[in-house]
C-alpha cells in the first residue's frame, strides 16, 4: 500500500485506531531501555505466557518510555468499556496476577498507580478500583507537565505506524505537502517561536530560512542524536518510544528547505534506538511516507542512519559532519555555520531529536497554537531528565518557567531516602551546580544563565549531602579531558591543568595559592577554547567556587570533606553498638579490610582500608559512619 | 562552478558503518581488514586509520568473550558508578581498558548509557543492569563465567 490520498491517510489511521482500542484487552509493557533495565522483558513474558494458560484472548504490546522511570517497570492496560489503568514497579508475579483478575473483567488493585482517561468508558474514572485511584494527570509527577515532544511515548507501540497515524501522526506532513509551499512551511515554524532543542536555542524557522536561501548543489538535513550529555536521555527515549514523529519533522523541514537526502546521527550507545529508527524509516518506506513522491506531492525523500562510535564531542554540529564524512570527529571555527556550508560544503540543517518532534506537531496544529503554550518570549516546552539524588527519576515536558522548587520537589518528590537536596547540576559537563538557595529561581534560559548554569540539553542532577562538590568539578573535567578532542591549546591542556589542581584539593594536598589559581585558568580555557566543548568546560568549576566556596576551603584549609566523601580526608569506622556481625561487609569489602566473628561487632583495619565506602552503602543495620 | 572537479568521497557515513561492520564481525579492527577497507573505500589508508583511533567504540587489539562496561554519567557516578566499577575490577583483577588473561571479560568506561534514571548501570555485552549496589556485582558477573546468560531484572535483587 503506498498512501497518496486523504482517504489513503484515513485508512492507515482507522487500521491504528483499531489497535490501540480492540474489542479485547490492550495490555501495554513499557519497554524502552530504562523499562528494559527495569525487568520489563521478564513482566511481559509472564503476562505473554498467563494470558495463554488462561487462554485469554488479549493484545500484548511493547510500548516506550511513559516518563515516570522511577516507577518502571510500567504496564498500562485498557479494558475495553471499562477503562484505563497504569500499573507501576510490576514483577513477573504481578503480571500472572493481572491476567488472573482481567481473566475476570476486573483491574487488580495491587501496583495500581493512576487511571488513564479514556473516552467510553464506564464513568470519567470507571467502578471498582478505578474510583478510588488518581487520574494520571493528578499525580505529582504530571500534574504541572505539558507534553508535546513526549505526546505520544510510552501511548503508542514505536514500532506501528498505523497507531502513529491514529494518535495525529502525518497531519503536519499532509497539511505540508498538499497545501503550503516550502516558504509557507518556514512562515510557519518562524511564526511558532520554536527554538532549537537541543540546547542552542536559536530560532528553528531563521536557521531553516538561512539554509533555503543558501547556494549550493545540494541540501542536507540531519537529526541530531548524538546525545552525549550524562544526565540527559531524552532523545533516546523519544527515538525508542515515537520514531515516526521525528521522521514526520525530518521529512517536513527537508520539504521546506529543499533537500532530498536526511541523516539521523544516533550515539553508539543507544543500540534500541538505532533499531527503533531503522525500523521506522523501513516502514514509512514502505508506505511511500519515505522515497520518491511522497503522498503524491513530487517531493522526494530519503534517510538514512549513521552509527555513533562514542565520542562525546561529536554532538557539536560542525564535528558531527566532520564524523558523517568520515574523518576525525573534531570541530571547525564557525562561521560559516552548517546552514551555509555543512556536509560536503552544502547547506545543511542540523536539529535535535525534541525539536523535530515538535515540528509535526505544529505544522499539525499551527503557529498560533504552538506559540500561546509558554510564558513570555518562551512558546516551547522542554523536557529535562530528573536523575541523581532525588525521589522521582524520570522525564519531565514543561512549558519554561516552572521553578526549580516545583520541578525538585514537587515533581521529583524530594531527595532520595528523605536527604537534603543541596543542589542539582543542568547542562551536563557544560553547566554548572545551582544551589538549594536558589530553587525559587523559574527554569528559563536566562534565569539559569545568571545561576552560573545553563539549560542546554535539560538534564538535572540532583545532589544531596552526600554529594562533594569539589569531587563533583573534577569529575566534570576528567570527563572534559577525556573528550577533549585536543585540537586547540587551552581545551587540552587547561583542563588538565585544573584536574592537576582539583586532584590536590580532594587529596589535602592543596596550598593557599591553589584556589586562586584554579580560577584564573578556569577563565582562560572559558575565553580561549576553539569550541563549546572548552568555552563551557569551566563553567562546573566557576559554579562550584561560586556556590560552595566554603566546601573548597574545609578540603584546602581543614583538610576535611564534609560531604564525606573525598577519600584522603574520611576514615570509615563500625559503630559496635549498632553492629550485628551479620558479616556482609566483611564479604563485600573489595580489599579484606573488615574482620571480625560471626554475631559479633566488626571492625575495619584503616591501614588496609580504601574508603570505598562500600561497607556504609550496603550495612543493613546502618552500623559504619563516615568520620569526616 | 569550480574549475577543478571536486574529488568524490564515501557516502556520508560510510566509514564509521564500515569500521562498525569489522568491529562487530571481528571484535576488534585487524589490520588486513583496515587496508581492505581503505582500498574499498578508495580513502587513504591513514584517513581511515585516524578515524579509527579518534573513537572510543573501536579497538585495535582483540578483545574478551564479554564486555563489560562502566558507566560514569553524572548520574551514576554520583550514586556510586566508580564503585561499581572497582568491584568489577577487583573482582575480574584487571583495569578498564585490559582484558582479563582468560580472554573472557575486556572491562570498560563509558560516559552515561543514557539509563540514567536506573543509576548506576553497568552493561555486559547487550545487557544493562541498573538500580545497582555493589553487592550485585559478583553475581552478574558469575553468569557470564558460568556460561548462563541471566536475565536483568531487579526482580531477584529485592528477593
Amino acid at each position: 500500500m503506498t498512501i497518496r490520498s486523504h482517504a489513503d491517510l484515513k485508512n492507515l489511521r482507522e487500521d491504528g485506531i483499531s489497535l490501540l482500542r480492540p474489542e479485547r484487552p490492550r495490555i501495554c509493557v513499557g519497554m524502552a531501555t530504562c523499562g528494559l533495565v527495569a525487568g520489563a522483558g521478564a513482566v511481559f513474558e509472564a503476562i505473554r505466557e498467563a494470558g495463554k494458560t488462561y487462554g485469554m484472548d488479549i493484545v500484548l504490546v511493547s510500548t516506550g518510555c511513559i516518563g515516570c522511570c522511577q516507577q518502571e517497570p510500567v504496564v498500562d492496560v485498557y479494558m475495553p468499556g471499562l477503562g484505563r489503568v497504569l500499573y507501576a514497579r510490576m514483577t513477573s508475579e504481578d503480571g500472572q496476577k493481572l491476567i488472573t483478575a482481567l481473566s475476570v473483567s476486573e483491574f487488580p488493585g495491587e501496583h495500581a498507580l493512576a487511571v488513564i482517561p479514556e473516552a467510553g468508558s464506564v464513568a470519567p474514572k470507571g467502578m471498582g478500583i478505578l474510583s478510588r485511584l488518581p487520574l494520571i494527570s493528578e499525580l505529582p509527577f504530571y500534574a504541572k507537565q505539558h507534553k508535546i515532544i513526549l505526546r505520544n511515548s510510552g501511548l503508542i507501540n514505536p514500532e506501528s505506524i498505523g497507531e502513529y497515524a491514529a494518535v495525529g501522526g502525518y497531519q503536519g506532513l499532509s497539511r505540508a505537502l498538499w497545501g503550503l509551499s516550502p516558504r509557507e512551511v518556514i512562515d510557519e515554524i518562524t511564526r511558532s517561536g520554536l527554538r532549537g532543542l537541543g540546547g542552542g536555542g536559536f530560532p528553528t524557522g531563521k536557521k531553516w530560512e538561512v539554509c533555503s536561501r543558501a547556494a549550493g548543489t545540494a541540501r542536507y538535513i540531519i537529526c541530531n542524536a548524538d546525545e552525549g550529555n550524562p544526565g540527559a536521555y531524552m532523545d533516546r527515549t523519544i527515538l525508542e518510544s515515537d520514531p515516526y514523529a521525528v521522521i514526520e519533522g525530518m521529512t517536513i523541514g527537508g520539504y521546506a528547505i529543499g533537500a532530498s537526502q536526511g541523516y539521523v546521527y544516533v550515539r553508539n550507545e543507544y543500540p534500541l534506538a538505532i533499531k527503533r529508527i531503522r525500523h521506522a524509516i523501513e516502514q514509512s518506506e514502505a508506505l511511500g511516507l519515505l522515497g520518491e513522491d511522497i503522498l503524491g506531492s513530487g517531493f522526494s525523500f530519503s534517510i538514512d542512519v549513521v552509527r555513533g562510535a562514542g565520542a562525546f564531542v561529536c554532538g557539536e554540529e560542525t564535528a558531527l559532519i566532520a564524523s558523517m564524512e568520515g574523518g576525525l570527529g573534531e570541530p571547525r571555527a564557525r562561521p560559516p555555520y552548517p546552514a551555509i556550508k555543512g556536509l560536503w560544503g552544502q547547506p545543511t540543517i542540523i536539529n535535535n531529536v525534541k525539536t523535530l518532534a515538535s515540528v509535526s506537531a505544529i505544522v499539525a496544529q499551527g503557529a498560533d497554537w504552538y506559540a500561546g503554550i509558554g510564558t513570555d518570549g518562551n512558546a516551547e516546552t522542554v523536557v529535562f531528565s530528573l536523575v541523581g539524588k532525588i525521589a522521582n527519576t524520570g522525564l519531565v515536558e514543561a512549558p519554561l518557567g516552572l521553578t526549580l522548587n516545583e520541578m525538585i520537589h514537587e515533581i521529583g518528590g524530594g531527595g532520595l531516602d528523605g536527604r537534603r537536596v543541596k543542589a542539582v547540576q543542568t547542562g551536563g559537563p557544560a553547566g554548572g551546580c545551582i544551589p538549594a538557595d536558589l530553587f525559587h529561581l523559574p527554569i528559563d534560559y536566562s534565569s539559569l544563565s545568571q545561576a552560573a548554569s545553563i539549560m542546554r540539553s535539560g538534564g538535572m542532577v540532583v545532589m544531596d549531602e552526600e554529594t562533594c562538590m569539589v569531587d563533583v568539578a573534577r569529575y566534570f573535567l576528567s570527563f572534559t579531558i577525556e573528550e577533549s578532542c585536543g585540537k586547540c591549546t587551552p581545551c587540552r591542556e587547561g583542563a588538565r591543568h585544573m584536574v592537576e589542581i582539583l586532584t590536590r584539593i580532594i587529596e589535602g594536598k592543596a596550598g593557599p595559592g591553589d584556589l586562586a589559581m584554579l580560577e584564573e585558568v578556569a577563565l582562560w580555557v572559558k575565553g580561549a577554547s576553539l569550541c563549546g566543548l572548552g568555552q563551557t568546560a569551566p563553567n562546573p568549576v566557576l559554579s562550584t567556587l561560586r556556590y560552595f566556596r566554603d566546601e573548597y576551603d574545609a578540603h584546602v584549609n581543614e583538610k576535611r570533606c564534609p560531604s564525606g566523601v573525598c577519600r584522603a580526608l574520611i576514615r570509615l569506622a563500625i559503630v559496635p553498638e549498632r553492629c550485628t556481625g551479620c558479616g556482609l561487609c566483611l564479604r563485600e569489602c573489595p580489599v579484606g579490610a573488615v574482620s571480625g566473628e560471626k554475631k559479633q561487632p566488626h571492625s575495619i583495619d584503616a591501614a588496609l582500608c580504601t574508603r570505598c565506602r562500600t561497607c556504609y552503602e550496603i550495612c543493613p543495620e546502618g552500623a559504619v559512619e563516615i568520620v569526616r | 562552478m569550480p574549475l577543478i572537479a571536486q574529488p568524490s568521497h564515501p557516502p556520508a557515513g560510510a566509514v564509521l558503518a564500515r569500521l562498525h561492520e569489522i568491529h562487530a564481525a571481528k571484535g576488534y579492527l585487524p589490520e588486513a581488514d583496515l587496508r581492505a577497507t581503505a582500498n574499498d573505500l578508495a580513502i587513504p589508508l591513514s584517513q581511515l586509520y585516524s578515524a579509527a583511533a579518534f573513537y572510543s567504540a573501536f579497538s585495535f587489539q582483540p578483545r574478551g568473550s564479554h564486555t563489560v562496561q562502566g558507566c560514569l554519567g553524572t548520574a551514576c557516578y554520583i550514586r556510586g558508578g566508580d564503585r561499581l566499577l572497582e568491584k568489577i575490577g577487583t573482582s575480574l583483577g584487571v583495569k578498564p581498558g585490559e582484558t582479563t588473561p582468560d580472554g573472557l571479560f575486556t572491562i570498560e568506561t563509558v560516559h552515561c548509557f543514557g539509563s540514567c534514571s536506573m543509576s548506576p548501570v553497568i552493561r555486559v555485552d547487550e545487557e544493562t543492569y541498573g538500580r545497582l549496589r555493589v553487592d550485585r556485582v559478583a553475581r552478574i558477573l558469575k553468569k557470564f563465567t558460568e556460561g548462563t546468560l541471566g536475565e536483568h531484572s531487579i526482580e531477584e535483587q529485592e528477593k
